[in-house]
């Protein structure tokens, strides 16, 4: 098993015929099963062609009516992306990735709006990973989003960030210490968003291929702190902690749009404080991510 | 992206939110001339920049004829003003706003700024305008009182209506803070903000609301279709090197310590300064060169960083993904050759390419130090300058 994705799920890729989603559905087409993950793209402009051949239909409900898909990737520029989440929502796909980078805030947050009003009315509800996230990955099954897939390995440590490259840096000493990861996540580095932290360690908690999970954070919002309140509660597994940006000053957006310092509770030093008292094993050295989970098995 | 309070009040007014009259004044001429055209025998010159805290650093002055408006005028155009917010070197006026004055009764504050933890938008009043905020939050946070606006609905009359009387606004003026309150929602919204925030919010004796504070910021990611609010933007009060290297598409922000790096992805980034901390140190920048990065950019980097005289070493740290090693090393080795790099300099490549990365850099000649992991890349800069 593993988390929201395995050899077996179907895709639609939103976006499939610009320039970054060429490129990077053509890695996830390599990585592991793709092949026969990546079923159908959207654009409606090109419905009835093919890319890679990968069928392109002109809406998400068409593609998922001709495919029986439950999952899309949105490489969508930004002035479009917003309005891409919610078509996938309202086809009622299971699951929503979200790589585009650079989606303005009040777009987020009137779909996320609209996403939460689906599901008090009965709807169905959509999950939705990042906007402005790597995306995730499940070793040697599939990988969705733009992570190299050649540094991972099947394993059981789970790995959650917002920030992309420190995901690698994690995954990159989990393989080279033989150890390997279950899932890889990457909630995405934007102020409003879906999936964050606690719903990550949530699923990481309940997946029986999963032994211990190296949770990362950075500064800004409530996200980490809530996660670990979560874990102290009810995590049954051994959590190793990172919290990114002890060095960053205060009131400066850190290159992520939501990694931005704007009280006293969303420093680094508060973050870390929490997930230590909440039972990690919190470090401030990231070298050492991977060698501290080994001790902790 | 911020911008100045004279700008803000341009907005608020679009809105429908009462402001002093004002007129924004570049010189001294132009300030006596203001207030001259404005009347009345009390008026206040208040310095432009986009730090706050500028009453308190001498920045807003209250004259009471022509000659005051003139001498407070000469004062303040010109200086340096220091804020808790400038940082001790402070930020030059260069612009002032001239505006009637107010009879103040009563301040309040008010802000718009959007809710993480709830996602929506957060309306923030209190009864305690014209103080630090951040001092009530603390002090006397039942003081603070919030409502939370779903995007599709709006702010409504009875949340407005609830803010209004729970910061004590008398019966009489209610129907105005109301409006008021919607406005500053509207323009929140409507000018794509991140922050917008009134303090203080007035009480005239005659039972009017008026804006006397303005400030705003607003969301990066929406300035593509903000083109007025981008027309404000004031490029002397930005850091010239944030702003040389946005140009390049680099993410850069330049901090105090002695040790710059260059990094790809945000949280690395931030990883990297804080291991170099950890080991002694203290980095001289945050820079991110994102997932594209290419020879030229790396140039570029290298001569931002350098261009602080502090800048004692250089750690390199790339986890290539999509961007491969080999790529960056030939970067590296043209941008220290390009800028006959004098300081150490400590690269840690890993992912796509690492070998052949690492082999660019020995092949080079130049004397770049290698290192495995981030702790071993930090040990070897803090050695290196020290």
């Amino acid at each position: 098993m593993s988390i929201l994705i395995n050899k077996d799920t179907k895709i639609i890729t939103q976006g499939i015929t610009g320039k970054t989603g060429q490129f990077h559905t053509e890695k996830c087409q390599e990585y592991a099963n793709g092949k026969n993950c990546f079923v159908a793209g959207v654009n409606p402009k090109k419905a009835g062609e093919s890319i890679f051949g990968i069928p392109i239909y002109g809406s998400v409900k068409d593609a998922k009516a001709q495919t029986g898909a439950t999952v899309s990737v949105i490489y969508v520029p930004p002035p479009g992306a917003a309005a891409a989440i919610w078509e996938a929502v309202e086809a009622d796909l299971d699951l929503v990735v979200c790589i585009t980078e650079g989606i303005p805030v009040r777009d987020m947050l009137v779909v996320r709006n609209k996403m939460l009003r689906k599901e008090a009315a009965g709807g169905k509800k959509t999950l939705l990973l990042g906007p402005n996230c790597p995306g995730l990955i499940t070793p040697d099954e599939v990988k969705i989003g733009i992570m190299p897939g050649h540094i991972h390995r099947k394993g059981r440590i789970g790995v959650v960030s917002r920030s992309g490259t420190l995901t690698y840096e994690a995954v990159g000493q989990l393989t080279e210490i033989g150890l390997g990861q279950s899932s890889a996540v990457g909630t995405g580095g934007d102020p409003i968003n879906g999936l964050k932290h606690i719903d990550i360690m949530r699923l990481f908690n309940d997946d029986p291929d999963t032994d211990a999970v190296i949770m990362i954070g950075e500064i800004g919002g409530p996200d980490e702190a809530d996660a670990a309140l979560w874990c102290k509660a009810n995590m049954k597994k051994p959590i190793v902690g990172f919290i990114a940006g002890v060095t960053a000053p205060a009131g400066k957006r850190m290159g992520h749009a939501g990694a931005l310092i704007s009280g006293g509770a969303d420093t680094a030093d508060a973050k870390l404080a929490i997930m230590e008292e909440c039972g990690f094993k919190v470090t401030r050295d990231p070298s050492e991510m991977g060698k501290l989970i080994k001790a902790m098995l | 992206m911020k911008i100045h309070e004279y700008q803000g009040k341009e907005l608020l007014k679009k809105f429908g939110v009462v402001v002093p009259r004002g007129v924004f004044c570049p010189t001294v001429d132009d300030a006596v001339k203001a207030a001259e055209s404005l009347g009345g025998k009390v008026w206040v010159v208040k310095a432009q920049i986009h730090a706050g805290g500028r009453g308190k650093g001498g920045g807003v002055k209250v004259a009471k004829s022509l000659d005051e408006v003139r001498q407070y005028a000469s004062e303040i155009l010109g200086m340096q003003l220091v804020t808790h917010q400038t940082g001790p070197a402070g930020q030059k006026v260069r612009r002032l706003l001239v505006e009637e004055g107010a009879d103040i009764r009563k301040e309040y504050y008010v802000a718009a700024l959007t809710d993480r933890t709830t996602q929506k938008v957060a309306m923030m009043a209190s009864s305690e305008g014209g103080m630090d905020i951040e001092k009530v939050a603390h002090d006397t946070p039942e003081k603070i009182l919030k409502v939370f606006i779903d995007p599709v609905d709006g702010l409504s009359d009875a949340q407005a209506t609830e803010l209004a009387v729970g910061i004590g606004v008398p019966a009489g003026s209610v129907a105005q803070a109301v409006a008021t309150l919607q406005g500053l929602y509207r323009c929140y919204m409507e000018t794509d903000a991140s922050l917008a925030e009134i303090n203080p919010l007035i009480l005239e004796g005659n039972g009017n609301i008026k804006a006397i504070d303005a400030k705003f910021n607003f969301d990066s990611n929406s300035l593509y279709r903000q083109p007025e609010i981008m027309a404000f933007r004031d490029l002397d009060e930005e850091d010239p090197d944030e702003l040389e290297a946005s140009k390049h598409d680099l993410s850069y922000i330049s901090l105090d310590g002695n040790i710059g790096c260059l990094v790809n992805g945000a949280g690395l980034a931030m990883a990297t300064m804080d291991t170099i901390k950890l080991f002694g140190a203290e980095p001289a920048n945050f820079l991110d060169v994102g997932g594209g990065a290419t020879t030229e950019k790396v140039t570029e980097a290298f001569q931002i960083m350098l261009k602080n005289p502090k800048v004692k070493g250089i750690l390199v740290n790339i986890f290539g993904g999509i961007m491969r090693c080999d790529t960056i090393a030939t970067g590296v080795v043209a941008a220290a050759r390009e800028t006959h790099l004098s300081v150490p300099l400590v690269v840690r490549m890993k992912g796509t390419n690492e070998d052949i990365g690492k082999k660019i850099l020995s092949d080079s000649g130049l004397p770049i130090i290698t290192a495995d992991s981030m702790a071993e890349a930090a040990t070897k800069i803090v050695a290196a300058v020290s």
